[in-house]
């Protein structure tokens, strides 16, 4: 038996398997939070419960897909709380303008919308050589600036909003709600995607070290730009799922998720200066975090705690990548120093 | 491969633009800022016909003032290469700290004191995880934003505290007498003349210089690079922590989200200033005058009725604006010169 | 191997190219020829032009003048790209992988290869990446991370990668500077390898035991300029020092006699896990000690744990007789010990602060009035070592990056004597230095000593230490293995202690 296991296991906890020892770390902490919560109150393993605990990480789950991408390559991209307030209000509007679109174009206009800022941002950081924390953070503003416009003191309320496309905020399949499912096939895609392909291969480049990219020809400016446009475009179609779960929008939707997203991205285990990561750690990032938030309230700790264990959790994470990466250093520097005296 | 011993700056300086020496890039962009001023001036005066009415100095500095003091230590630490977002949960932090003990029953300046105490401890958190473990201040203050902002919430819940002495919230509704200077500007005037004494013209402010340039240098040269930025993060605990006070005073009622988003406030203020995301460049009187800038800009756009979501436009364009403009010679120099070479010889 | 290079069409010529960046003639006749399966050592001091020439090859540059040709045909490279799809690789000094990438992948950037769908093939990609090692005849797995790999195994990489592009000039720039002799040993072993698929490859070292050992053919650059070229039989080392110098050794560095004193720095037993151990020597007031060794000996790193730039794990520094408190450089510079580093632009200045602001940085304490610096305090001192030192500069608030190599090295050394230290390291001296500047730099130090400061000086450049120093410690691999007087120290008993071996390096 362990002839067939143990290079199985091998394999999973090295740099191509499905998953690192980084993420297992993650799903490991999750079962047992879970399973430490249900101890204390049963209830917590119901099926409701735990259809809360998967919608309430599938936003920011998928946020946090689309900020991994931007992350890897040394990057950041503040708009996407924003860009998630934008898109879920022009959406409801379409919706209040023309109540008989069907669903699945209100997700495509969300995205579009979203496409559209991502690629603004990828530009302006690429080719005017701006740094990306200052350009999203610029248009964390416009972007909230204009959604305030459009908005003008009006709301989206549920009787706007057409019921096929709330279904998908509240349907089940087999138990799991629709919008986890969405969100996981989202991860599984662009996670395949990122080991698979050249170009995403090619954010690992450019995130790990510019300027052998550069000398490699890798086209930086361009994967850089698809990297943003495809976070934006995430956050847009993240914008209609907002609309869907929640139905009711005004002009302060999405205020705040950036944080919260790159607090999901560093407990993931993405590095913050690129190179490494995956999305699923980051989707399992969101989905720790979420899942410690319910687990506090189920275990009747008041809610007021959530954000101070969110922080805590965070500067743990942040450490503990660190001393792992210590670590690893030293062995190497004393191995290669025994190495020496031959 | 070599790990590296610290984190690398806040910002990757990969394509650091660096050509100019510090005092010479500060001098022009200053110049561009006072132009700036003059067009917001007139825009203001043009738009808005209360603009030049007695109060409106006032309220300006009513609104700026805790946001300018908390720029003044961040300008620092950016000037390092480093960063701290968690300068407006620090604001909540202190200001719920001062709130509670004030409802428990504390003396009032001893409340605000242990509101220093914290801010500085804060800090010091900051900058032991920074400075001693090498973690990356982007993440690190992300985390702690979120830690001090979730203290505050456990320490009051959904609960304000108000009731504080008439004497103490004046100051959120009349000026320093005789003039038209409202106390939290006051503050800030005497500790941005304090900072710049310090950055422009002592041996701590060279070094700061130094270490946003090189720090690698800076260290060969005796500097103690990890002390300084410590130290920094401690100030700049204590002055939000300041701001705080003063921000909780002024609306003479703490809660635990006061100042919730203001950290992007602060930052985009002290870049328009001047002071380059990677470190080394930048002076405290370009930090000044965005700090008018904004002011004026955010106070007309009020009089004119516009919608304080909607001013974020303005705020985030005048941010692109001053970061593009510089680089962008430089910009359609390289994509000519890409265009050049690709024909054939 | 008999030499096949008679009956063979070169694989690469290179006809008296010049390459000047504004007024700074780097390269005035670059040529070398390079025939397959040869081994071919491209030898000259610093600033002899070696480094444009590579760059060059490698497309980095583009000559001003001269021809280029590759298998016959003229060629003229853009970029990179151009001149690693022609063929051509460089393995540099500091290779540049991604440390967060496996070693296959390393390989196998941007061009990874494709199943269906456009999917990579990641067993492809793994065998070719294992096909490519067994070739050179080493074994390095190829799903590992990049990250960790020592420097020796960073250039298999490189090497591998090199093969991957079907490449049949390769270039090796120092490639021995950081490795420990069994490392060295394995490149070579690799080297042969290329050579018997018929590559040609282009060594530079500065190191001649090596290019006996394992070059067949030779070509000697001074001062920009083609000198010599010749098989390896028929020079002997003092014809290749001749060729690189232009002069005998003696004439170099006219050293005055010293008189050393008392103790100024005493390191005892000190060591750092991995990089150096039990090393203690002492240095005296008036006298030069050089620090001689190969490059990874870890010279420059028992200078900056002295200094305290590194802490030490064991072992104690003495600065006339007081002890030096671990890791603090400002406990030493407050002692009178003054540290010039190998790395000048990254260590020893700030590069875009102005030539006053650098000059003054160690000594704005001393500079202070009532907590402010004095600015006029601050222009004399600067005015003042410039003057001393000829120092050429435009304006003192220039950048010093706008100063050339030798210049900028002044202004370091200028900020470090303007604290009149009574300890002066100094790593590399005149390394990147035209020739005239290091002579004065030269005439410096011997000032320094006749004043009574002791100097511990570290150099790769034999000539320099031979000349310089009044005792010469040799360290190999970490350990102080030799130390020779004045009249001990030869070119060949000091590489004969760095290498640690009899009678040079068997082939």
């Amino acid at each position: 038996m362990t002839v067939i296991t143990a290079p199985l296991v091998r394999r999973m906890f090295r740099a191509e398997g499905l998953l690192r020892a980084r993420e297992l770390g993650i799903v490991v902490a999750i079962v047992v939070v879970f399973v430490a919560t249900t101890i204390n109150n049963h209830a917590f393993a119901d099926a409701h419960s735990v259809q809360q605990l998967l919608t309430g990480a599938s936003l920011i789950a998928l946020l946090a897909v689309g900020e991994t991408l931007v992350i890897v390559t040394r990057n950041v991209d503040l708009s996407v709380g924003s860009v998630v307030g934008l898109s879920a209000y022009v959406v409801g509007d379409v919706f209040v303008k023309h109540p008989h679109t069907p669903a699945f174009v209100g997700f495509v206009i969300g995205t579009l919308i979203g496409a559209v800022v991502g690629v603004i941002n990828g530009l302006i950081t690429t080719i005017a050589r701006v740094p990306s924390l200052v350009v999203t953070l610029a248009s964390l503003y416009i972007v909230r600036g204009i959604d305030a416009r459009i908005v003008n003191g009006k709301r989206i309320d549920p009787v706007n909003v057409p019921r096929p496309f709330t279904e998908v905020g509240y349907k089940t399949v087999l138990g799991i709600p629709w919008l986890a499912v969405i969100v996981a096939l989202v991860v599984l895609i662009v996670g395949y995607a990122m080991r698979t392909f050249r170009s995403a291969r090619d954010l690992y480049a450019i995130g790990s070290n510019p300027e052998a990219a550069a000398l490699a020809g890798v086209p930086a400016g361009r994967r850089i730009v698809s990297a943003f446009t495809i976070s934006g475009a995430l956050a847009g179609f993240g914008g209609a799922l907002f609309l869907a779960e929640f139905a009711t929008v005004d002009a302060t939707g999405g205020t705040g998720y950036e944080l919260s997203v790159i607090a999901a991205v560093v407990v993931g285990g993405v590095a913050i200066f690129g190179g490494s990561g995956t999305v699923f750690g980051a989707a399992l990032g969101a989905l720790l975090l979420n899942t410690i938030n319910q687990a506090l309230v189920a275990s009747r700790i008041s809610s007021f705690w959530n954000q101070a264990v969110a922080g805590a959790l965070l500067l743990a994470a942040i450490a503990f990548d660190r001393w792992v990466g210590l670590r690893v250093a030293r062995r190497m520097q004393t191995a290669e120093g025994a190495h020496r005296d031959v | 491969m070599s790990d590296t011993q610290t984190a690398p700056p806040a910002v990757s300086a990969v394509d650091a633009p660096h050509r100019e020496l510090p005092w010479r890039s500060a001098l022009r962009w200053e110049s561009g800022l006072v132009i700036v001023l003059i067009a917001t001036l007139i825009f203001a005066g043009t738009q808005s016909s209360d603009f030049f009415t007695q109060s409106t100095m006032f309220y300006i500095g009513l609104n700026m003032g805790e946001i300018a003091i908390m720029a003044l230590p961040l300008t620092l630490i950016v000037m390092t290469g480093e960063i701290d977002l968690s300068v407006a949960s620090m604001l909540g932090l202190a200001g719920t700290i001062m709130g509670y003990l004030f409802e428990h029953h504390w003396n009032i300046y001893l409340a605000m004191a242990a509101a220093l105490v914290v801010g500085a401890v804060g800090g010091a958190l900051n900058g032991a995880l920074i400075t001693r473990l090498g973690l990356p201040s982007i993440a690190v203050t992300i985390g702690t934003l979120t830690l001090f902002r979730g203290l505050a919430e456990v320490i009051l819940g959904n609960s304000t505290v108000g009731g504080y002495p008439l004497s103490l919230t004046k100051i959120g509704v009349v000026p320093i007498q005789g003039t038209q200077i409202s106390y939290s500007v006051a503050i800030f005037l005497g500790l941005a003349v304090i900072c710049a004494i310090v950055l422009h013209a002592t041996p701590l402010g060279r070094s700061i210089f130094a270490i946003g340039l090189q720090s690698e240098a800076a260290h060969f040269a005796g500097i103690r690079v990890g002390r300084i930025k410590f130290w920094l993060y401690v100030l700049s605990g204590v002055l939000c922590a300041l701001a705080g006070i003063l921000f909780t005073l002024k609306n003479a009622s703490a809660r635990f989200d006061a100042g919730t988003g203001l950290e992007l406030n602060v930052v985009a203020i002290v870049l328009l200033g001047g002071v380059s995301i990677f470190g080394g460049r930048g002076s405290i009187v370009g930090v000044v005058l965005s700090v008018v800038i904004v002011g004026c800009l955010q106070q007309a756009l009020t009089q004119m009725h516009v919608d304080a979501q909607v001013q974020n436009i303005v705020l985030g364009g005048l941010l692109l604006v001053s970061v593009i403009v510089p680089n962008g010679g430089e910009a359609i120099r390289r994509i000519r010169a890409r265009t050049r070479r690709r024909v054939p010889a | 191997m008999p030499a096949v290079h008679e009956l063979a069409e070169p694989r690469l010529v290179l006809e008296q190219a010049t390459k000047s960046f504004g007024s700074v003639r780097a390269l005035v006749d670059g040529s070398v020829t390079l025939y397959p399966g040869e081994v071919h050592a491209l030898l000259g001091e610093n600033g002899a032009g070696k480094s444009t020439l590579v760059k060059i090859l490698a497309g980095v540059h583009q000559a001003d003048s001269g021809r280029l040709l590759l298998g016959g045909e003229p060629v003229s490279f853009t970029g990179p790209a151009e001149s690693r799809a022609a063929g051509v690789s460089i393995i540099y000094q500091e290779p540049t992988l991604f440390p967060d990438l496996t070693v296959a992948e390393n390989i196998f950037v941007g061009r990874q290869p494709r199943k269906s769908g456009r999917r990579i093939d990641q067993g492809q990609m793994r065998r070719a990446a294992a096909e490519a090692f067994a070739r050179l005849g080493v074994e390095l797995d190829p799903g590992r991370p990049a990250r960790g790999l020592s420097v020796a195994d960073q250039q298999i990489v490189e090497i591998a990668k090199a093969i991957s592009f079907n490449a049949n000039v390769i270039v090796m720039d120092e490639p021995t500077a950081a490795l420990t002799t069994v490392e060295v040993a394995r490149l070579f072993d690799v080297t042969r390898a290329l050579r018997s698929h018929g590559a040609a490859v282009l060594f530079i070292s500065h190191r001649l035991e090596e290019v006996f050992a394992i070059c067949q053919r030779v070509t000697v650059m001074r001062d920009g300029k083609f000198v010599r070229t010749a098989p390896i039989d028929e020079l002997t080392v003092d014809d290749i020092i001749r060729a690189m110098v232009g002069r005998d050794l003696d004439e170099l560095f006219p050293k005055s006699e010293s008189s050393p004193a008392e103790v100024a720095l005493q390191v005892s037993r000190l060591s750092r896990a991995g990089v150096f151990d039990d090393v203690s020597f002492s240095v005296r007031r008036g006298e030069i000690v050089a620090l001689a060794g190969l490059v990874g000996a870890g010279r420059s790193e028992v200078a900056r744990a002295a200094f305290g730039i590194d802490r030490r794990d064991a072992g104690e520094v003495h600065v006339d007789g007081k002890a030096l408190p671990n890791g603090s450089p400002r406990a030493a510079m407050a002692a009178g010990v003054a540290f010039v580093p190998e790395d000048r632009r990254q260590q020893g200045l700030v590069m875009d602060m102005s030539i006053d602001h650098n000059v003054a940085l160690p000594s704005l304490s001393r500079l202070r009035k009532g907590g402010l610096i004095r600015r006029s305090a601050e222009r004399r001192l600067a005015n003042d070592w410039a003057g001393r030192l000829q120092l050429r500069y435009g304006r003192m608030s220039s950048a010093v990056s706008t100063l050339s190599g030798g210049n900028q090295q002044k202004v370091v050394l200028a900020k470090w004597l303007a604290r009149k230290p009574s300890v002066l390291i100094i790593d590399e001296p005149t390394r990147g230095i035209d020739v005239s500047t290091k002579a004065e730099v030269h005439r410096l130090l011997d000032r320094l000593v006749a004043d009574g400061v002791a100097v511990l000086m570290i150099s790769s450049e034999l000539p320099e230490v031979l000349g310089m120093a009044d005792r010469v410690l040799v360290l190999r691999e970490g350990k102080l293995v030799a130390e020779l007087s004045r009249a001990e120290a030869t070119e060949d008993s000091i590489m004969r202690a760095a290498t640690g071996q009899a009678a040079g390096v068997a082939s």
